[in-house]
């Protein structure tokens, strides 16, 4: 399949969508960041490019994903028929890699060498330590403290990948730390080194670029589902955290208004604690991490500590692009608990054969939650952003199980 | 925008500008600090509001905002802190750096205005580039106060654009990276100075990793002045109230070497 750079709807301003968005980052960064916006514009519509990313994605990643029917999850929740769009089968296991291969190509051509990536849960510093290794590339990644604590293996995963991954103690130790500390290595070597941003977030053009490379997942699976069931999803539902999975599901999807969009954020031990990484629910307008957009914060401003079970979910803002999505109405954003996530985790195995990420375990929740409301003839898509493996050993210590893999 | 205390501090050449971050370890203490830096000889004083992300520090002012933030110091006590040091007779122009969204939180006119009436002279917002820094700049000229704009050894073209806005004073940072002490510069902080000189007759002051009298006085041949803030902070953080004397005889040195002057006693 071709990828997808091109389509649809632009930001309202350059770099702004709605009031949201924009470039607040260091005057050191603003020619590195300018020279990626004026990179990205030129290639996004160079054929060549676009053709080398698309055979990279179709060769090596194992694009196009399936789109597979949930037979026995649709029985159990007795509504609409349940499709599962399958990230998590990808190469490096989620749908990070779409991402990876679109900057890091772009960063070749603009002559970097070396890669740095911030990662929370490891699956986005693990697809980019990936393709450094395959395009022979450097490759550096900050990771928080506690996160390389909870996803050890895939610390390993990165070092045998060839990267040098940099755990971060500052502030919370967690994945805005190492977006932080990502930030900062990039203010000291701009000029070989590109800064290959894993979500939807941070400064103009990395929202839209993001965005752009992974709508290759609502690409596929509208035609998949029209090619299956002749009709539209009556909703799609994808996790959140910065959102890049969920704006790549929700994307080629946002014309067709009878679809519901839901995004899933990651309530921790619930919405209404202090324990809790829902940017939507509790948060509020702010200036963080090269955009404006929903931040949990204090009073003063500043960035608020969260939690959740996943890794990949604990960050304290939103992209910028779901805040419009938000702000218009057009998508809808739901918390869902660590109990929640665990039992659609565990769910989706004994009625699928198939473990999802914990990330994607929020979107299968709130599915059990909602399958109910449409009729046998309708159907929803969940988009499972990545397979769980990673996550086993922390659901069995949520179990009460020790796994130790000695 | 000229602003008079600003544009006093630069009359003379060889300006020194001290930092310190704002209740770091307690309001009283910065105070003492901030009066301390203008005994000293400091012709301009750089306030930090703690952030919780300071994204463009190095790991001694990060230390410095937690700590402070820790000990409960919030945008309010900021302007607190600016009301007693003018209550207690500093004279010196006061600048605060502050990351965008404390500012914005606040509410982006209502920081302006209480900035001004507080005593304080302008604002330095690190993570506001000139392509969004208008609506920044507009409330602070609305209140007399100066939005300091910063270039980079990597601005290059963008020079002229950022000088000929600039208020005040320009913030030249001078080495890539974030805050902290270095060895050397090797930047070639001449070239930037003459391609501001082109466009402006904006004053000038270089910062980021200027901890020595000799890193003061090599960076004003160039400049008007020069920024030193993690080695006041590490100051504060070894002596916490003891620190205004070590901070006051620091700022001498460097004052010293700023302007060019023999140091009487090695």
């Amino acid at each position: 399949m071709e990828t997808n750079l091109n389509s649809g709807a632009k930001p309202l301003d350059p770099g702004r969508f709605g009031e949201f968005g924009g470039r607040y980052i260091p005057e050191t960064l603003m020619n590195a960041v300018l020279e990626v916006e004026e990179g990205y514009r030129y290639y996004k519509d160079d054929p060549e490019f676009q053709a080398e990313v698309t055979k990279m994605l179709n060769e090596y990643a194992g694009r196009p994903s399936l789109l597979t029917y949930a037979p026995r999850l649709t029985e159990k929740l007795g509504g609409a028929k349940i499709y599962l769009k399958r990230e998590d089968l990808n190469h490096t296991g989620s749908h990070k890699i779409n991402n990876v291969i679109g900057q890091a190509l772009l960063a070749k051509r603009l002559g970097k060498t070396r890669l740095i990536a911030e990662t929370g849960a490891g699956q986005h510093g693990v697809a980019t330590a990936t393709v450094a290794a395959y395009l022979g590339m450097d490759c550096d990644v900050y990771m928080g403290r506690e996160d390389t604590k909870r996803q050890a293996l895939n610390v390993y995963r990165m070092k045998l990948l060839g990267a040098t991954v940099h755990p971060v103690d500052s502030g919370t130790a967690t994945l805005k730390d190492a977006v932080n500390a990502a930030m900062r290595e990039w203010t000291r070597n701009v000029a070989d080194t590109h800064y290959l941003i894993g979500s939807v977030m941070g400064p103009a053009p990395f929202p839209e670029m993001v965005r752009d490379f992974q709508s290759i997942i609502s690409k596929e699976a509208r035609a998949q589902i029209l090619e299956a069931e002749g009709r539209l999803p009556s909703a799609v539902i994808a996790c959140v955290g910065g959102g890049s999975n969920a704006m790549g599901a929700f994307y080629n999807f946002i014309p067709d208004e009878g679809v519901r969009l839901i995004g899933c954020e990651a309530a921790g031990r619930g919405a209404d604690t202090f324990e809790t990484a829902a940017t939507i629910t509790t948060g509020s307008v702010g200036i963080f991490h090269g955009m404006k957009s929903l931040f949990c914060q204090d009073e003063n401003g500043q960035i608020a500590p969260v939690y959740s079970i996943s890794a990949g979910l604990d960050y304290p803002g939103i992209g910028p692009e779901h805040a419009m999505l938000n702000a218009s109405g057009r998508a809808e954003y739901v918390p869902v608990t660590d109990d929640e996530a665990v039992d659609a985790f565990e769910l989706l195995s004994r009625t699928e054969g198939i473990i999802p990420a914990i990330e994607s375990a929020h979107a299968v929740a709130h599915a059990v939650k909602i399958a109910g409301e449409f009729g046998p003839d309708e159907n929803i898509i969940i988009n499972i952003s990545g397979r769980g493996d990673k996550d086993v050993a922390a659901i069995g210590r949520y179990r009460g199980e020790d796994l130790y893999d000695e | 925008m000229t602003n008079e205390r600003i544009a006093k501090a630069f009359e003379k050449p060889g300006a020194f500008i001290g930092f310190l971050t704002g209740g770091d370890p307690d309001a009283d203490t910065t105070v003492e600090c901030i009066k301390a830096i203008e005994a000293g000889g400091a012709d301009l004083i750089e306030i930090g509001v703690p952030f919780s992300d300071p994204c463009a520090e190095g790991p001694v002012i990060e230390e410095a905002d937690l700590r402070a933030l820790d000990a409960g110091m919030h945008t309010e006590g900021i302007f607190e802190i600016i009301r007693r040091a003018r209550a207690e007779g500093v004279t010196a122009p006061i600048v605060l750096l502050t990351y965008a969204n404390p500012v914005f939180v606040y509410g982006t006119e209502r920081f302006m205005k209480t900035l001004a009436r507080a005593g304080g002279d302008g604002v330095i917002i690190p993570d506001v580039p000139f392509e969004e820094s208008a609506p920044y700049r507009n409330a602070a000229r609305n209140e007399g106060v100066c939005l300091i704009s910063l270039i980079a050894p990597t601005s290059h073209e963008r020079i002229k654009m950022i000088a000929q806005e600039a208020d005040g004073f320009l913030y030249v940072v001078s080495s890539m990276g974030v805050t902290g002490v270095r060895e050397s510069i090797t930047t070639d902080i001449g070239s930037i100075i003459s391609a501001v000189r082109a466009v402006s007759d904006i004053p000038t002051a270089v910062g980021f990793g200027i901890a020595t009298p000799e890193q003061a006085a090599q960076v004003c041949t160039a400049a008007d002045g020069a920024i030193t803030g993690s080695a006041i902070v590490r100051i504060i953080a070894k002596y916490g109230a003891d620190a205004p004397k070590y901070v006051e005889d620091y700022v001498r040195s460097m004052k010293d070497g700023a302007a060019g002057r023999e140091r009487l006693s090695a």
